[in-house]
C-alpha cells in the first residue's frame, strides 16, 4: 500500500517526487525468509514537516526507520534524499547527506563526557573528524557550537560529566543534542520519550518542536505517546503488519475508520 | 629483599613488553571485533628489521638503537596497514574467518620469516649500558629493564594522549564504545580502523626491537611466544581497555616471575589459572565493557 499525499487518507499514488519533497520510499519492501516485514511502503515527506509514524508494537515502525536510514537494506524499492536515490547509500553517507537519527534506546558514548558527545557530532558535521593530528582547541568551532546545543536542551551544566551518569530523559536530550550539533536536514527521532519521566516529557517536546521550527528540520517521530505525537504532528503515518495503512493530517487519520479498527481498536 | 626486587623489576620489564603487543591487540578487538592473531608477526617482524640497521651500523651505539626502535615502529605500522587494508577490511563483522585469515598470515609469516632469515636465532647486541646492572634497594639490576620500562610508559603515555587530546583520538575512543552510532554521525570508521592497526603494529615493532634487546635475540617464533600472553593480557584487563590492558600486563608479568622464582618454575601455569579466575569471576575483564 503507498500513501503520499498530504491530505489524503488513503492516496495510492507514487510520490510526486515535487521540489518540496526531501524524503521519499518508493514502493519500499524487505522480505527476511518467508517473512515480510515491509510492504509496498510509499511516503513522501515535504520540507519542514513533522511527520509522526504511529502503529501497534511489531507493525515495522523502526523497520522502517532502519530502511530509510540505511542499518538495514530493502529487498525492493528506493529511498530518494533530497532528491538524490541513497537505496544503495551506507549509514554514513546517508548522515553526511543529511539524514540523522536517534535510537529506540538510548546511543551514546557512555565513556566519553556530555560535551565529547555532542562535540563529535559537530566535527562530524564539519569534516573534520578524520584529521588525524588535528587537536580540538577549547574555543574552536565544534566545540562552540558542542557548548551552545547543550545550552539549547539544558544540559550546559552536566558538559563534564560522564554521557553514561546521566539520568534517562538527560540521554535522550543529549541525543537530540547531537543531533542539533550534526545539523541533518531531515531527523528520525525512533520513541524519544521512551522510559522519559512525565515530568521530563513538556521539555524533550519543546526541544523536538524546535528542531522543526527553529532549525527548520524535517523530522520523522515514531511514538507510543499519542498526546505527544498528536501535539507535534503535521501529518500521521499509521503503520500495520508492516504496511502504510493511513498517511494524512491528525485529525483525518483518527476519523479514519480503517485505521480506527486496525490500530485504535487493537491494544499496542 | 633484594632477590624480590630483582623479580619485581624484571617483571614489570617483562610486562612492558606484554603490554607493547597487548596494547595494540587490544584497541583492534575494541573497534573492530577483530581478534588479530598475525601481531606477533608484526612484532617479530619489527625485531628483524631492528636488527638489520643495528648491524649494518655494527658500532652499539644508543643512535643505532634509536633508529633500530624507529624502522621496527614503522616497519610494524606499514605492515599492520597493509594487513588491514588487503585482508582484514573485506572481513569485518565476519568473525571466523578472520581468525582463518590472521592465523594463516601468522603461520605463513613465521615460515617466510624463516625463508628470510633462517630458523635459527639471530643475536642482537646493544649500548654496553644495556648490559651492566645498577643496585636499587640491594638488587642488581640489569639496565635493559629500565629501558624496557621507559619506553612502554612513553608508549602508553603517547597513545594515551593521542586517544585524548586529538580528533581522531575521540572518534577511536567513540567507535571502542559505539561503533554503529559513529557510523551514524556520518564518520566513516574505516579510517579509524587503519589508524589504530597502524599504532598498534607499531607498538609491536617496538616491542619487537625492544624484546631481541631484553631476550638477546631475534626468531622467527619472537612474535607467537610474546602473543600467546599478550593475548592473556589482553582479556584478563579487559578487551578495548587500554589502561586495563597496561594493570594486567603488569600484574601477569610480576605473577609469572615471582610463582617462577618461588613455586618451582610454574609461572606459565599460575598466569593460566589467573585468567581461569577472571574470566569465572569478571568475564569481561577487570576494565572491560563487555566480554
Amino acid at each position: 500500500m503507498s500513501t503520499t499525499e498530504p491530505g489524503a487518507t488513503h492516496a495510492h499514488a507514487r510520490p510526486t517526487g515535487g521540489e518540496d519533497v526531501v524524503l521519499s520510499a518508493t514502493g519500499l519492501g524487505l522480505r527476511i525468509g518467508g517473512a515480510t516485514i515491509i510492504d509496498d511502503v510509499s511516503l513522501a515527506v515535504p520540507r519542514g514537516e513533522l511527520l509522526g509514524v504511529i502503529g501497534p508494537n511489531g507493525a515495522g515502525k523502526t523497520t522502517l526507520f532502519n530502511l530509510l536510514s540505511g542499518v538495514a537494506r530493502p529487498t525492493a524499492g528506493r529511498v530518494h534524499l533530497a532528491g538524490r536515490d541513497v537505496t544503495s547509500s551506507s549509514v554514513d553517507a546517508r548522515a553526511r547527506a543529511g539524514l540523522g537519527r536517534t535510537f529506540q534506546t538510548s546511543n551514546l558514548f557512555v565513556g566519553l563526557t556530555v560535551r565529547e558527545n555532542v562535540r563529535l557530532a559537530a566535527q562530524a558535521a564539519r569534516g573534520g573528524a578524520v584529521s588525524l593530528l588535528r587537536f580540538p582547541r577549547r574555543q574552536d568551532a565544534a566545540t562552540v557550537d558542542a557548548l551552545a546545543r547543550l545550552e539549547q536542551v539544558g544540559l550546559a551544566h552536566h558538559a563534564e560529566t560522564l554521557a553514561g551518569g546521566l539520568s534517562h530523559g538527560d540521554k535522550r536530550k543529549l541525543e537530540i543534542a547531537m543531533l542539533l550539533a550534526a545539523g541533518p536536514e531531515v531527523i528520525l527521532l525512533d520513541e524519544p520519550m521512551a522510559g522519559v519521566g512525565s515530568a521530563d516529557v513538556p521539555g524533550l517536546v519543546e526541544v523536538i518542536r524546535s528542531l522543526q521550527r527553529e532549525h527548520g528540520a524535517t523530522v520523522l517521530l515514531v511514538e507510543h505517546h499519542m498526546d505527544v505525537v498528536l501535539d507535534l504532528s503535521d501529518r500521521l503515518a499509521v503503520m500495520h503488519h508492516g504496511s502504510l495503512l493511513a498517511c494524512a493530517d491528525p485529525e483525518t487519520v483518527m476519523a479514519d475508520p480503517t485505521v480506527q479498527s486496525a490500530y485504535l481498536g487493537e491494544s499496542a | 629483599m633484594s632477590t624480590l626486587v630483582l623479580l619485581l623489576v624484571t617483571g614489570v620489564g617483562l610486562g612492558a613488553l606484554y603490554f607493547l603487543v597487548a596494547s595494540g591487540l587490544s584497541l583492534i578487538y575494541g573497534l573492530m571485533g577483530v581478534l588479530n592473531f598475525a601481531h606477533g608477526s608484526f612484532l617479530t617482524l619489527g625485531a628483524y628489521a631492528g636488527w638489520e640497521v643495528s648491524r649494518r651500523m655494527s658500532d652499539g651505539s644508543w643512535l643505532s638503537l634509536v633508529l633500530s626502535l624507529v624502522v621496527g615502529a614503522a616497519v610494524g605500522a606499514l605492515v599492520a596497514i597493509a594487513t588491514e587494508l588487503l585482508l582484514i577490511r573485506r572481513l569485518y563483522e565476519r568473525h571466523v574467518e578472520q581468525v582463518l585469515v590472521t592465523v594463516g598470515l601468522a603461520l605463513a609469516t613465521v615460515a617466510l620469516f624463516d625463508g628470510i632469515w633462517g630458523t635459527d636465532a639471530v643475536y642482537v647486541s646493544g649500548p654496553a649500558w644495556l648490559d651492566e646492572t645498577s643496585g636499587v634497594l640491594g638488587a642488581q639490576i640489569p639496565h635493559d629493564r629500565f629501558l624496557l620500562i621507559g619506553v612502554a610508559v612513553a608508549v602508553l603515555l603517547g597513545i594515551v594522549a593521542f586517544l585524548r587530546f586529538t580528533r581522531f583520538g575521540l572518534v577511536i575512543r567513540a567507535g571502542v564504545e559505539n561503533r554503529s552510532m559513529v557510523t551514524a554521525l556520518g564518520i566513516d570508521v574505516r579510517m579509524a580502523f587503519t589508524v589504530v592497526f597502524a599504532i598498534g603494529g607499531a607498538a609491536a615493532g617496538i616491542g619487537g626491537v625492544l624484546a631481541s634487546q631484553y631476550f638477546g635475540y631475534v626468531s622467527p617464533q619472537l612474535g607467537a611466544s610474546l602473543l600467546i600472553f599478550a593475548f592473556i593480557v589482553t582479556v584478563i584487563g579487559g578487551l578495548g581497555s587500554l589502561l586495563g590492558a597496561a594493570i594486567a600486563s603488569l600484574a601477569v608479568a610480576v605473577l609469572q616471575q615471582l610463582a617462577n622464582f618461588y613455586a618451582s618454575g610454574t609461572g606459565d601455569l599460575v598466569v593460566v589459572l589467573l585468567l581461569a579466575a577472571v574470566l569465572l569471576v569478571r568475564p569481561s575483564g577487570l576494565m572491560g565493557a563487555r566480554a
